[in-house]
């Protein structure tokens, strides 16, 4: 005998809260704590850019300024050693722009439950999509709830992504604090590679991704003597290319 | 270029890419060609910033044990593989650099 699947009205604040039927205030609550251990984790990043970037050589304003300006990590620990290798401006604009187009991804999996928002939202909210602030939102958006509503969401993206704003705001400028402090025996611009090494390797889940990692990255090694690290963007493309190419054969 | 006007076009591209679908969504999708060559964006990216910084030592390319940031850095791969932390990926590679520089430092390695 079937059972009937009759949907009864939510009765746990946190189904409530799941159909994001509930109330602005406790999404802005349950952002914060959803975002909170991720936005611990990346303080000792943000000290670490902070020190990294007055390391150097750039000026102690124009290393917070980044943090927000830029607002995204990768890009700023990238930009900062660039810069301090007095790479060709227009070099480091497509190489951050290029750290950062997987928010790309982000935007496009973001946008459908945006849409009924009125435009301010939709540009606060974009400055705010960090890689943090956005794997706990998409999580909180696709929940299944017996509603199927976006309801107050956006209170619980809003929330998560001013506090790792704030986390990192603080931390980055407690880094460039400290900056001087650090020695440069400490080889602390090896953190970008290992910081990467952690951002990729996870996330390498079949053979066309690792394809595209591997061959990008031999390509950098090999044309690594290119003149203003034309080498990076050329190897990227070539990357992309082997990783689809690769997908198209399955 | 001033390094302000840099960082100020760095900003606005990074914000354009983040609002990019968010607000041409309702007027159009993404082509499937261009949706397929962004999910390769980050391996590709990342890869090509990770194998110069650990094969080459001032420019030219060095594949032996005495190459310390190859060997951290694989290190921290293993890492990175077994338990998804970025932070403790870090916390490794840079102990084992330290560990290796301090060793080749004293004569001891390789």
């Amino acid at each position: 005998m079937d059972v009937p699947k009759e949907k009864a009205a939510p009765e746990s604040p946190d189904e409530n809260l799941a159909a994001g039927a509930a109330s602005a205030r406790s999404q802005v609550l349950a952002g914060f704590k959803a975002e909170l251990p991720l936005a611990v984790g990346t303080i000792p990043f943000g000290l670490i850019y902070g020190a990294l970037a007055l390391g150097t050589g750039l000026p102690a304003s124009a290393a917070q300024a980044m943090s927000s300006i830029v607002f995204a990590g990768s890009a700023q620990f990238i930009s900062a050693q660039l810069l301090g290798q007095s790479t060709p401006a227009i070099v480091v604009i497509i190489t951050a722009g290029m750290i950062n187009l997987r928010h790309a991804l982000y935007s496009a999996s973001v946008a459908p439950y945006l849409q009924h928002l009125p435009s301010r939202w939709k540009y606060v909210l974009a400055y705010l999509l960090t890689d943090e602030a956005y794997a706990v939102t998409i999580t909180h958006y696709q929940k299944e709830s017996r509603f199927s509503g976006v309801g107050n969401k956006h209170w619980f993206f809003l929330s998560a992504g001013l506090t790792l704003w704030i986390t990192w705001q603080a931390s980055t400028a407690v880094g460039v604090f400290l900056g001087a402090a650090i020695p440069s025996g400490w080889s602390l611009d090896f953190t970008l590679a290992l910081t990467f090494i952690g951002l990729l390797v996870p996330n390498l889940k079949d053979r066309a991704g690792a394809a595209a990692a591997l061959i990008a990255g031999v390509c950098a090694v090999l044309a690594a003597g290119l003149p203003i690290k034309l080498g990076l963007v050329l190897a990227s493309f070539v990357g992309i290319a082997a990783g689809m190419w690769v997908e198209a054969r399955k | 270029m001033s390094i302000w006007l840099v960082i100020l076009a760095i900003g606005a591209i990074t914000f354009a890419t983040r609002l990019s679908f968010i607000l041409l969504f309702s007027r159009m999708e993404m082509g499937s060609f261009l949706q397929q060559a962004l999910r390769f964006v980050p391996p590709a990216v990342l890869a090509a910033i990770i194998f110069p910084e650990l094969v080459l030592r001032e420019g030219v390319m060095d594949l032996s044990p005495g190459n310390e940031r190859l060997l951290a850095g694989m290190l921290a791969a293993v890492v990175a593989w077994r338990t998804r932390n970025v932070l403790l990926t870090l916390g490794v590679g840079m102990a084992a650099l330290w560990l290796l520089q301090a060793l080749s430092a004293r004569g001891l390695f390789p």
